[in-house]
Order: structure tokens, then C-alpha cells, then sequence
């Protein structure tokens, strides 16, 4: 008993000398990003997304980086855990000598990463999160959003679902906060445009865990016009097929989040649902120069499609890459005056800007329906949204921030 | 009328689904004694390994079924070879060791799938022959939904002839009552416990193989069966068959219906039901009393007290660890901080589990309490940081002093399962409770005051309440009142013939074990400077589970160890890919070198280099 807790006691007091001496002299040629995500998590999404980071920061090195610095990413795992995501984000911003943190997928994890960058005053660009808490109520000085928001999203369906015939609408979203604001979003923008529309039913399954058959028959139950869809991934998937095996979806308009990006349109396969409306991302479609140009380079780096987080990755880097040319300095202060308005000018999805009122991005999203093409299913009768015009004014998404 | 027979079907449906995966974990746990929780992973794998195969033979209404048994027999050979390898070797580990083996198993497992069959969820086909619905009372119900309600009892007949029926199964009904006395009859205990397992994993790999027409495959499938097959193997009463399937079908039904009227509900439901069932009948609906108890075990060695010479070592050690802000980095003091609150956080759950012998599967519940009080005393009562650091163990403890009152009732697994539930049901309330908790967005800006806010100072703070608590603790083990608790733990009879009032301590052991996780939780609201449900939820419980037993039930040491074993080597390998087939690896590897936690491991080292010296 005595031996074990001397030796257990000496080897934890021991632990802190072992190896971990002051940060460690970077070489000055380069400039580290901090970089973290849910990659054993979620690796169907956070997979492509580091393919599109990693093709742009070579793409960026290979042009002679950033001031004649190359750019360095240290990525790491974030295991899905929020504290977990924060020590890793306090390990590369004092540790590895990180200027800057980018990425998370998963809203809290974002929340939780931007809450730690306002404390240890760094600069964080939020990938992929679609929380709008992340730059509205709980946005702050140092966190900047990338990617479309939830709101954004919801608004660039309701738009398309208010051309629609249908009245009584029925809501399916998973039972968190990307689905509760996914549906206020969508039921406060409906409105705004069609008054007359009213929702006869909400069903909120648990996410992942989607009781389907229950749910599509709860949803047939109100007998709606129309459904607008939340659920995505594994609990999609159970949806459209109980749904299509119940028939809920004949005769019914479908609006639906997310469902055109590859990511959750391709598992469905010969099963997609056709016609419904959705945001996406129809990745082999685009035939922009600037996209042509990065689906190449993707297909030949990694021989498949891009997809919708290989873009976001992508993007990342270059507005990382914009705001660090801008500042021309790795301080966080300049990075952060940099951020403010920050234009990027030329990107595969085109030009978009962080408003400095807000720090959201105004990359926008892909709208159209779901479809068939030669047996797979993909994107049709698609337009660019441009984020811009979905979102408040710059005077108003100020006022939804708090005060500093 | 229609409606809710239809509805009525799709819950029947879901309960045999949900019926196939507990029945096999009935039986093992019935047999062999083991949590396991790769049972979720065998339903997984099956379900792969019907998709490829399936796949192969698209179409075809033989190839579809064949595939499905093939998919079965395939996972039952990879229990049996789990069986073999691991599990046979520590069946004399304390009680509940194995179930570090499995989570293990459980990591390695997530790792390889992921490299075999990549990261994008899977949709297999429709089963040929049944892929349309049929009309009955005019409402559509898949045909499939009918071959599941009919496969379900099916399976619980066959699993009856053969328990009922054959000398086999004889023996394993022998076995679940009483194992010294089958293994005194001279069965060769070994041969059935590997059937046993073997069976138990065919059914969870059928489970999962029958999912394909209905749900994709993913990587999340494991991990999202495990805690509802859990409830329903210990609402039906651990062990009985017959019990899984009677409260798969109230699990099922229930929610189909629950969902018309209050959808939000499916978050809880099952945990919900589970807590009902165990105030009333202590035993699941159909078990019966003593089927709770693991494995017979040696008592335990009385805990000794230190003698001067190890004091000092330990003073010395302490100090090291005090001063070791002054020459380590930032990071590292934020690591060691990391390090204190998993510590105190095991140390508080070795109390109740190996002081108190009360096992616990939702010690989380009272960190994630003590962490959300002192964040709510921050944000809405305007709390400086000292204030809401005492004020979250006081919310702690008054959680533990209310569920702890229900829990102590019950012994055992189901006493575990209740807190379990217990846990859950906080959870689903944190998450749900938008207004309130912040749901799943969690309470953000919890951070130290200013005066503590750089990290060698918060390090400081982390230390007095952490290794304070674990002093706390410790000298608690060594008071009358541990004693009591001990006694209790090793003789509950003993001890109310002496006239100790048995329920009351092990109450106050609860919530003095709780209250300490609260102040765990505490510490790590303020190091990390938000909060989010997760810190309730069942992977912090089963992480603090996994760091007491691995560390060694039977030492106070053996959590000190646990926890900074594992947050470590969790720490060093999430850098690595496929780092959780990593960790799983090298879980066996301790598992196997010391099936009486580290602690245990190092004693018996220590005691052989003595002893050769000698």
C-alpha cells in the first residue's frame, strides 16, 4: 500500500517536468494556424473539410505562402467534447505558437471555442458551425463565422417555400439548438412573407436517435401541405425512407436544410427524394472559373468531388490567408482590425466579406431541388444565394449582439 | 381507430428491433456476469457486414436473408474470439472489470470500422420481396414492420425452447441462478460462458443485421443502442429474456404514442420508464432478487492507514506537484489542472463505488450539477467566483440528497442503472430547457475573476479545492463513518444486526460522494469558462467508471492513478490517427497485465521485486 502511493504519488508530482518546457521557437519563416475539429466525432463532414484546407494551404505555399512565409496548420482532434476543444485550443495558442484558431463543426464546440478566443483575446474564424448564437447572441470581439448560418439557410428556403401553394406547414427537426433555431428561423421568415401560412404540427425527434416510423405518421396525423425538414445524416436517411414507404411525402411539398449538400444527399442514393426544395451545394455542377480551377485541383489531389465541408475548408484558408495579407502582421490586434469588412475577392463560391458589424461571412449557399441525374442523386434548377441578402441589416445584427 | 392501430405497429416493430440487441445482453450479463459494452459494437459490426453482403447479392429475397444469418455468425465468431483472448482471462477481476475490457473493445471496434468501411453513412437496399406497404385498416404500414413484429417473438421462442428444451440451456439457467454450484456438478463453467457470449453477440449482430432495410449504417449506431438496450435488459430484470421483450414493447409503444402528444419526450422517455419500474420493483419487472450481484469475490482487504515514512513521500510529492508552476509551461499547469479536477472527479465516484460499494453509472450527474450551479450562480445571481464555487457543491448535494434517497433502496446494477437514470433525466432537462440552462448552446463566460484569471493562478485555486477534496475524502474513508460504510458494503445483514441504520449511511455516503463530484465539476466550469450539457451526460459517467476501475477498485490509490493514466494518455494519443484503436489497444494491454487495476498491478510488481530480493 505504501510503495504503490510513494511510486503513484512520485511519478504524478514527476508528470509536469516531464518534457513540457516553455514553447517551443518557431522558425520564422512560417506562421502557425490552430486548427480543431471533431474529426473521430464526425469524420463523413470533417474529412472533406480538411482535404479542402489542406489543398489550399498548399496551393498558398506553393505560391510562395503569405509575405514570403509559409503557412503551417497543426490540427488536432477535438474528440466532440467542448473541454476537450478548449485545452487543445489553450495547447496551440501557448504551446505550438498558433497567431490564430479555425474550425469546429458542432455549434457548442464553436460556442465553447469562441467563449475561450473573447477570454484569451485571439482571433477565431468559425468554420463550420451553423449556430447563429455564434456571431449574434453570444457573439464577441475575436470570433468571425464562415459558413452560411442556420438563419441564412432557413431564410434562403423560406424564400422558395412562400412561391409554394401550401398553407399548413409541418416541421421535423432534430430535437437540439441547430434545430430549434433552424425552425424558428424558418417559421419567423415564412411568415414575414406569407402570413397566411399556419404550422399544424412539430415533431422533434432526438438526433441520431430518430424514431422514423412513429414520426412520419405523427407528421401524416396533421395532414399538412407542406414539410419543412431539419433532420440530417443517419436520422434523414430513416425519414425519406419510412416516409416514402408511407407515402407522406406524395402530394407534399418538402423545403429541407442542407439536404443537397453531398454530404447528406449522396448516402441516400437511388433512394433521394426528387423535388424537394433544399440548400446545398452542387459541387461537380459549378461551372465558375474560380471553381472549376479548385474542383480540379480537389479532383486530382484526391480523386473524388469535393464537398460541401472541402469548400468551407477551402475557404477558410483563403480568408485566413486575406486577413493575414491585410495585416500584414501575425498580431492579433491587426488581424482583428484586418477581419473587420475583410473582402475576399475571389473564392470557388465568389466573392464574400465578413460585415464588421455582425463578423459573419456573406458566402452564400446553393438553393434549388433535389433531382436525379443519370441515376445519382444531385442538385437541379439551382442558384446562388448570396449570403448578403439574407441577412439583417448590418444595423440590426448589431443590435442582436451584446454589448462589450 | 386506424391511426393508432398503425402507430400501434410501429412501436411493435421498434420493440423487436430493440428486443434482439437486449436479449443477447441479458444473456451475457444472465451468464457470464458482464457489462458489456460492445454490445453496441457487435450490433454495429453486424450491421456492416450485412450491408457488404447484401450488397453482393442485391435483390435476390434468399441472398437477403442468407446475409442477414451470415452477418449473425460472423459476429458471433468475433464474441467468441473476444471471449477467448480478453474476457476469459479476467473473469475473476474484481466485479464490473470487464466492462473496461469491453469499452476497449468499444474504441477499437469504432477505429476499424471507420478504416474498413469509410466515414459516409450507408444505405443499404430495401429487404427484396418485403419493400412496399400494405394497407390495413386503410393506413400504410411497411411490410418489413410486419416481419419484424414477427421475427421478435420468434426469436424469444427459440432462445426459450433453447433454454427450456435443451440440456444446454438447462445448464445456463443453472448457471444465471447459482455458478459455483454448476461449476461443483462439474459443467465446465469456461465452454458455457463462451457459448453464453457467443449467443449474446449472434443476437446483437442479427439485431443490427436486420436494420439494413430500415435505418443507414453508420459509425453512430453503436453508441446510440447501447444506453436504450441497457434499460431494457434492467427494466425487464437482468437476465430474463422474457423480461427484454415485454419491456422492449413498453419502451416502443410507449414513445409511438408519447411523441403524438408531447414529441420533445423521446429524449428521456426510456429513462423515464426505467426509474419508474425500479422505485417500485427494485428488480426489473421479471428479475429476481440477488440476479443484481456480480461475480463472488474475496472480501476486501481493510484499507491501511499510511505509515510516517509514506506520509512524507507523499508530502514531498505534493510539493512537487505545488510548485511545479514555477518551471513548467502555461500549458502544462492547464493540463495538471485537467489532471486534479478527473482526480477528485474518480476519487469522489471511488468513494461511493469502492468505500461505499454502491456501483454509480451516473456520477456525472452531480460534476455536471456542481458545474451548471456555480455557472447559473454566475450569470443569474451575479455570483462572484468564490461564492459560486461553494454554491455548486451545495447544488450538488442537494441533487444527491434527492436521488441518492431512491438509489440507496436499490443494490447492485440496478442500483447503478438508477443512477443512470437519474442522470439522464437531469440531462435531458439541462438540454431541453432552453430558457433556463441554455440547452445545448450550453452558459458561456464563466470565467475566473480577474485576479485568477491567468493560468498559474487558477492552477493554484484548482489545487487547493481538488487536492483538499481528495484529502477530504480520504479522511472520510478512515472516519467511523467509512468504516460504517465499509462494514455496510461488506455485510449489509452484519451491519443492521449491530444496530447501524444501513440506508442512511450509504445516503450520506451518496451525497457526500456527490458533493465532491460537484466540486470537481466546479473547478473544471471555471478552468474551461463554459458549461454544456455533456459534463451530465454518459460519457463523463462511464470515463469516471473506466478511471476507478482501471486504477483498481480495492486501493484509495487506485483512482489517483486511474484518472491520471487516463487523462494523459488520452491526451498523448488524440494526437495520433486512428488514435482511438490506439487507446482501446492499449486499455487491453493494461487490462490484461493487471486484472486488479494499475494500483493492484504495481502492488504485485513491487511485492515480486521484494520478494525475488529476499
Amino acid at each position: 500500500m505504501n510503495l504503490i502511493r510513494r511510486t503513484v504519488l512520485g511519478a504524478l508530482a514527476a508528470m509536469p517536468l516531464t518534457g513540457l518546457t516553455t514553447g517551443i521557437s518557431l522558425a520564422q519563416d512560417t506562421i502557425v494556424l490552430g486548427e480543431v475539429n471533431s474529426y473521430t466525432r464526425l469524420p463523413a463532414f470533417t474529412e472533406p473539410y480538411k482535404k479542402g484546407w489542406q489543398l489550399a494551404v498548399e496551393q498558398i505555399n506553393a505560391a510562395g505562402g503569405i509575405d514570403g512565409k509559409q503557412l503551417e496548420v497543426i490540427s488536432r482532434d477535438d474528440t466532440g467534447d467542448p473541454a476537450t476543444a478548449i485545452r487543445i485550443a489553450e495547447e496551440l495558442v501557448s504551446k505550438d505558437g498558433a497567431v490564430l484558431i479555425f474550425g469546429t463543426f458542432l455549434s457548442n464546440i464553436g460556442l465553447a471555442v469562441s467563449d475561450f478566443a473573447k477570454q484569451k483575446e485571439v482571433l477565431f474564424l468559425a468554420s463550420e458551425p451553423l449556430s447563429d448564437a455564434i456571431v449574434w447572441s453570444k457573439g464577441n470581439k475575436y470570433t468571425y463565422r464562415l459558413r452560411p448560418s442556420t438563419h441564412m439557410q432557413a431564410a434562403m428556403l423560406a424564400e422558395q417555400a412562400a412561391k409554394l401553394d401550401a398553407v399548413k406547414w409541418a416541421t421535423v427537426a432534430p430535437n437540439y439548438a441547430y434545430g430549434q433555431d433552424a425552425v424558428k428561423a424558418f417559421k419567423a421568415e415564412l411568415t414575414k412573407l406569407r402570413p397566411d401560412v399556419e404550422f399544424v404540427e412539430e415533431q422533434w425527434p432526438p438526433v441520431f436517435k430518430i424514431d422514423a416510423g412513429s414520426t412520419v405518421r405523427a407528421l401524416e396525423a396533421a395532414k399538412p401541405d407542406a414539410i419543412y425538414n431539419v433532420t440530417f445524416g443517419g436520422d434523414l436517411a430513416k425519414f425519406v425512407r419510412e416516409g416514402s414507404l408511407r407515402f407522406l411525402f406524395e402530394d407534399r411539398d418538402v423545403a429541407s436544410l442542407l439536404t443537397g449538400e453531398p454530404e447528406y444527399l449522396d448516402p441516400l442514393g437511388a433512394e433521394a427524394p426528387t423535388g424537394w426544395i433544399v440548400t446545398g451545394y452542387p459541387s461537380t455542377d459549378i461551372e465558375t472559373d474560380e471553381h472549376k480551377a479548385f474542383a480540379d485541383a480537389y479532383m486530382e489531389k484526391f480523386g473524388e468531388a469535393p464537398k460541401t465541408g472541402s469548400i468551407v475548408g477551402y475557404n477558410s484558408i483563403l480568408a485566413i490567408a486575406a486577413a493575414l495579407e491585410k495585416a500584414g502582421s501575425t498580431d492579433t490586434d491587426a488581424l482583428l482590425t484586418a477581419m473587420e469588412g475583410l473582402i475576399v475577392e475571389s473564392s470557388p463560391t465568389g466573392p464574400f466579406t465578413f460585415r464588421a458589424a455582425d463578423h459573419q461571412s456573406t458566402m452564400g449557399a446553393y438553393v434549388g431541388k433535389t433531382g436525379m441525374v443519370d441515376g445519382k442523386p444531385s442538385m437541379v434548377d439551382w442558384a446562388y444565394a448570396d449570403g448578403a441578402d439574407y441577412l439583417p441589416s448590418e444595423d440590426d445584427a448589431a443590435a442582436l449582439r451584446p454589448t462589450e | 381507430m386506424g391511426f393508432y392501430f398503425a402507430q400501434l405497429l410501429t412501436g411493435l416493430a421498434n420493440a423487436s428491433s430493440l428486443f434482439l440487441i437486449a436479449s443477447g445482453l441479458s444473456i451475457i450479463f444472465g451468464v457470464t456476469r458482464i457489462v458489456n459494452f460492445a454490445h453496441g459494437s457487435f450490433y454495429m459490426v453486424g450491421a456492416y457486414i450485412a450491408y457488404t453482403l447484401v450488397s453482393l447479392w442485391s435483390g435476390s429475397i434468399f441472398g437477403f436473408w442468407v446475409s442477414v444469418l451470415l452477418a449473425a455468425m460472423v459476429v458471433g465468431m468475433i464474441g467468441l474470439v473476444i471471449e477467448l483472448t480478453i474476457l476469459r482471462r479476467i473473469y475473476h477481476a474484481p466485479e464490473l472489470f470487464q466492462l473496461v475490457a469491453t469499452f476497449g473493445v468499444v474504441l477499437i471496434f469504432q477505429d476499424a470500422t471507420l478504416a474498413i468501411w469509410g466515414a459516409e453513412d450507408l444505405l443499404g437496399p430495401r429487404a427484396p420481396g418485403l419493400n412496399s406497404a400494405v394497407r390495413i385498416m386503410g393506413e400504410p404500414i411497411p411490410e418489413y414492420d410486419l416481419a419484424l413484429i414477427a421475427i421478435g417473438p420468434v426469436v424469444l421462442l427459440a432462445i426459450w425452447l433453447l433454454f427450456h428444451k435443451t440440456r444446454w440451456g438447462v445448464l445456463v439457467r443453472a448457471a444465471t441462478q447459482d455458478r459455483e454450484m454448476v461449476g461443483a456438478l462439474g459443467v465446465n463453467q469456461a465452454w458455457l460462458f463462451s457459448a453464453a457470449f457467443v449467443l449474446g453477440s449472434f443476437l446483437a449482430g442479427l439485431g443490427g443485421a436486420l436494420q439494413i432495410p430500415r435505418e443507414a449504417v453508420s459509425l453512430q449506431m453503436d453508441l446510440s443502442i447501447i444506453g436504450e438496450a441497457f434499460v431494457v435488459v434492467v427494466i425487464g430484470g437482468m437476465g430474463s429474456v422474457s423480461g427484454a421483450f415485454v419491456a422492449a414493447v413498453l419502451i416502443s409503444v410507449l414513445n409511438a404514442f408519447a411523441i403524438l402528444i408531447f414529441p420533445q419526450i423521446s429524449i428521456v422517455l426510456p429513462f423515464v420508464i426505467m426509474a419508474i419500474v425500479l422505485i417500485f420493483r427494485p428488480h426489473g419487472l421479471f428479475g429476481k432478487p440477488g440476479s443484481e450481484k456480480g461475480a463472488p469475490e474475496e472480501p476486501d482487504q481493510p484499507l491501511a492507514l499510511m505509515d510516517q515514512k509514506s506520509a512524507m513521500v507523499l508530502m514531498a510529492a505534493l510539493l512537487v506537484l505545488a510548485i511545479s508552476p514555477v518551471f513548467t509551461a502555461d500549458f502544462t499547469t492547464v493540463l495538471m489542472v485537467d489532471v486534479m479536477v478527473a482526480t477528485l472527479f474518480a476519487v469522489s465516484l471511488h468513494f461511493m463505488m469502492g468505500v461505499g460499494g454502491m456501483v454509480s453509472f451516473g456520477h456525472a450527474a452531480y460534476f455536471g450539477v456542481g458545474a451548471y450551479g456555480a455557472a447559473m450562480a454566475v450569470k443569474f445571481l451575479g455570483f462572484g467566483m468564490i461564492p459560486a464555487m461553494i454554491f455548486g457543491p451545495v447544488c450538488a448535494v442537494l441533487a444527491a440528497l434527492f436521488f441518492g434517497w431512491f438509489c440507496v433502496r436499490l443494490s447492485g446494477v440496478y442500483l447503478a442503472m438508477l443512477t443512470l437514470a437519474a442522470a439522464q433525466i437531469l440531462w435531458g432537462v439541462t438540454f431541453q430547457w432552453q430558457e433556463f440552462t441554455g440547452g445545448d448552446d450550453g452558459i458561456l463566460g464563466v470565467w475566473p475573476a480577474k485576479w485568477a484569471s491567468a493560468d498559474k493562478v487558477y492552477f493554484y485555486i484548482a489545487f487547493v479545492f481538488c487536492i483538499g477534496g481528495i484529502w477530504a475524502l480520504r479522511r472520510a474513508a478512515f472516519s467511523p463513518f467509512g468504516y460504517i460504510l465499509r462494514g455496510i458494503r461488506d455485510s449489509q445483514t452484519r451491519a443492521e444486526a449491530i444496530g447501524i441504520d444501513t440506508r442512511f449511511h450509504q445516503w450520506m455516503g451518496f451525497v457526500l460522494a456527490g458533493g465532491f463530484a460537484g466540486l470537481a465539476g466546479v473547478v473544471f466550469a471555471f478552468s474551461k469558462g463554459s458549461v454544456f450539457p455533456d459534463t451530465l451526460g454518459i460519457a463523463l459517467s462511464i470515463d469516471g467508471l473506466i478511471m476507478v476501475l482501471l486504477g483498481g477498485i480495492h486501493a484509495l490509490a487506485g483512482p489517483i492513478l486511474g484518472a491520471g493514466a487516463f487523462v494523459l494518455i488520452e491526451d498523448w494519443v488524440t494526437r495520433l490517427d486512428y488514435w482511438r484503436f490506439i487507446f482501446g489497444a492499449i486499455i487491453l494491454i493494461v487490462v490484461l497485465l493487471a486484472p486488479d487495476g494499475i494500483a493492484g498491478g504495481i502492488q504485485r510488481l513491487l511485492r515480486g521485486l521484494k520478494g525475488g530480493r529476499a
